[in-house]
């Protein structure tokens, strides 16, 4: 029961601590001005076309591919075979599950391994290429660590360490509903759950805020039309009194 | 100047991406402001003694004004996507010019100072304390970016490199560390209206010598007008190309499409300058009170429509900026857009079959044609994305019969800085300006031997004049490089009906 209530409270305060943090963390971009016109260019010239470019980004890493293939194979294997995973996962969190979630259930196992390959790729990257161990803290190390963990004891929970996924997904929705069920007590699960809640409660202080960042990137979400569109800068008051001063002061001559 | 030894690289048949050499260019920085330059922008004379408060003050007011900051300074995942792409790093092998780690200069400040993990776990996300020894690589490494945004086109976040730079420079000459060449020039321009220190009598016995050699040459007397109230067109062009070679066949072939056209068209002796220096220094204010010459040239002279010569920092600022700094231009004819690259002028006018061209006139030229950065990666041209790849191309190969692009990944969004852009031309930075131009050599060397270029266009007077200086120390002849308007005015015929 000490063990049920001590990983119930961590993923209370994971999930907290990474959708508070992360919220805070987005608001505190949004209030920040956006001075002048920066998209990398060639830009899109309507909204549109930046939403598109955004889904490009997210979706297909654009610019990362233009900039290095390995990086872009290694981090998209990992990125999308992550999301898969965690679709997989929504079967713990949906009462009675959902068809398509049944569905896919199938790809669960070799998601999880391709995201391991994928965090493999990506480390031993890191180590070997001489620029990129250069500019590597112990955090970038210790944070594909940390996945590659989450990653390992998820598949090997499938694999070798079978846990008891009924009861398992018992205290899920028991923590849902605020009534604790009992959490199986399986070492590799404990180790998948502890990692998780780390994950959760590094977010919104690590580089993991790339992900709601990129969305407020002004270089890839800005429109390219400041000849046509006048972009008020937000912090040049004087700035709004030139429109009375250019309509006074003109007086065409010759 | 005592003159600097270095070794020249030595261009291979392809570009080759560089071991990790650190401080290989530890040693390279620019000349900081004299105090009377440094006061006369605002900024302290000299270091102040707790620069170290001033900085961070500085640094959290940044991170406070510019939404990129703090995004980009958030996102980046050290995935080493960019380490390959600075023209500095891939010419000198420092780790300090790839993008990331001169990021990095700025973030682990930014995350000791201002984010919970650094605060309270330096040692393992890389925060630094900001010491004298991190000010100083600000110093070198922010005045080794000459912020031409080229890792931003591989940053799988567009983080860009130049609004860090421009950040750090912003924060060094606010606490007495401003950089001699920038700064002097700003206040040359707010003094006397151009980089050049070039008073407008001066300018007006240049113009008269050049409307003299133009119609000595091709017996037509082409007009330089200076200060003529009421003409359509306010040209403003880079202070360069009033004498500078090859600048200055740029501004003949200007005056020489503006006569074909029989467009009236002035230069103004107050606004004299398109470059704005400002942006180089990450100053708003700055580049606010130059640009304003500008404008307030254009309401005396009461001109219709302003144009751009060919500058490339210039053309970003004016094209991305000006409406926010000096607009709105409802003052302007609404047919045009405000402002106008002097491309957008000439191309239109070939469309509209205006001009009579000759391009046999350039026969004995096998052109190829830089991008310049800050053009291609920073500002548009007409009305579609890429039209600052297409117009000048189009141009180009409407007034000459051979040319050659050079390779792909060299050119268009991914071209390579000449080496001496951002505020970085300047004779203490000769060895980095000679090195950061090897990305580009080498790609003009592959069409030099496979398809016998002989000459480079290009639209910004840094790139002519940084290419003047540095391709003879690689062996390629000084004349190669050439303004787009040079090729268009010698193609431009002349006769009685005109």
């Amino acid at each position: 029961m000490i063990l049920t209530a001590i990983f119930a409270i961590g993923l209370y305060l994971a999930v907290l601590v990474l959708v508070v943090g992360t919220a805070f963390r987005v608001v505190h971009y949004i209030r920040i001005p956006v001075p002048l016109v920066i998209p990398t260019t060639p830009a899109p010239i309507t909204r549109t076309g930046v939403v598109a470019r955004l889904l490009r980004e997210v979706v297909f890493f654009e610019s990362l591919f233009k900039g290095s293939k390995w990086t872009w194979l290694f981090g998209w294997i990992f990125h999308f075979a992550m999301l898969m995973v965690l679709l997989e996962h929504l079967r713990y969190v949906s009462e009675p599950v959902w068809m398509w979630i049944v569905a896919i259930q199938w790809i669960g196992l070799y998601a999880g391994i391709a995201m391991c390959l994928g965090l493999v790729g990506l480390a031993v990257r890191r180590v070997v290429v001489d620029r990129i161990r250069y500019i590597s803290a112990p955090s970038d190390h210790l944070m594909l660590l940390l996945l590659v963990g989450i990653g390992a004891s998820g598949v090997g929970m499938k694999v070798f360490w079978h846990t008891d996924i009924v009861a398992l997904k018992a205290f899920v929705i028991g923590l849902i509903r605020f009534d604790w069920q009992p959490l199986p007590g399986d070492p590799a699960l404990l180790v998948h759950l502890s990692l998780v809640i780390v994950l959760m409660l590094i977010f919104p202080f690590s580089k993991l805020l790339h992900a709601p960042g990129m969305f407020f990137s002004p270089t890839l979400n800005m429109v390219d039309t400041p000849r046509e569109h006048r972009h008020v800068s937000g912090w040049g008051e004087t700035r709004t009194s030139h429109r009375k001063v250019a309509s006074q002061e003109f007086k065409p001559r010759g | 100047m005592v003159k600097q030894e270095f070794p020249v690289p030595v261009i291979t048949e392809h570009l080759q991406v560089p071991r990790v050499q650190p401080d290989a260019m530890a040693e390279t920085k620019p000349s900081v402001a004299k105090a009377e330059f440094q006061e006369a922008l605002g900024f302290p004379g000299e270091l102040v003694d707790n620069w170290q408060s001033v900085a961070l003050d500085k640094m959290s007011e940044l991170l406070g004004k510019y939404r990129a900051l703090p995004v980009f300074l958030d996102s980046c995942v050290k995935c080493g996507a960019c380490t390959d792409k600075c023209h500095y790093y891939l010419g000198t092998g420092d780790p300090k010019n790839m993008p990331v780690a001169r990021q990095d200069l700025m973030r682990n400040v930014y995350r000791r100072y201002f984010t919970f993990a650094g605060r309270y776990f330096p040692w393992l996300v890389g925060a630094q304390d900001l010491t004298e020894s991190v000010l100083e690589d600000w110093y070198r490494y922010y005045h080794q970016c000459s912020e031409c945004r080229r890792c931003s086109v591989y940053c799988p976040f567009g983080i860009d490199t130049a609004e860090i730079t421009m950040a750090g420079r912003e924060i060094l000459a606010s606490v007495g560390l401003g950089q001699k060449y920038a700064n002097e020039i700003i206040g040359k321009v707010h003094k006397i209206g151009n980089n050049l220190g070039l008073p407008g009598p001066a300018l007006a016995d240049t113009l008269t010598g050049l409307e003299e050699e133009v119609e000595e040459d091709i017996g037509v007397k082409v007009r330089f007008p200076l200060d003529e109230a009421g003409a359509d067109v306010l040209l403003v062009t880079p202070s360069a190309d009033f004498f500078s070679e090859p600048h200055v066949d740029g501004l003949i072939g200007y005056a020489k499409v503006f006569h074909q056209a029989g467009i009236r068209w002035t230069l103004s002796s107050y606004a004299s300058e398109a470059a704005n220096f400002g942006i180089f220094i990450g100053n708003y204010d700055q580049m606010q009170k130059v640009a304003e010459r500008i404008r307030q040239a254009a309401l005396d002279l009461g001109v219709r429509r302003i144009v751009i010569g060919e500058c490339g920092h210039a053309w970003r600022v004016a094209y991305s900026y000006w409406n926010t700094l000096i607009g709105p231009f409802d003052f302007l004819d609404t047919d045009y857009p405000a402002p106008q690259h002097m491309c957008e002028l000439t191309y239109d006018l070939i469309q509209q079959g205006a001009l009579t061209l000759d391009p046999s006139a350039n026969d004995k030229k096998i052109v190829t044609f830089h991008d310049s950065c800050n053009v291609s990666r920073g500002s548009r041209m007409g009305s579609t994305p890429g039209g600052q790849f297409t117009l000048p191309r189009e141009i180009i190969q409407a007034v000459c019969n051979h040319f050659v692009d050079m390779a792909p990944e060299t050119t268009h969004e991914q071209t390579f800085c000449c080496g001496g852009g951002g505020g970085l031309l300047t004779d203490d930075l000769l060895e980095l300006r000679v090195k950061g131009a090897l990305p580009r050599v080498t790609a003009l060397k592959q069409v030099v031997d496979n398809h016998g270029v002989t000459h480079m266009a290009a639209i910004c007077a840094i790139c002519k004049s940084q290419f003047s200086k540095v391709l003879p120390i690689y062996g390629f002849d000084m004349d190669m490089i050439v303004s787009v308007h040079q090729l268009v005015g010698d193609a431009l015929v002349f006769d009685s009906a005109h």
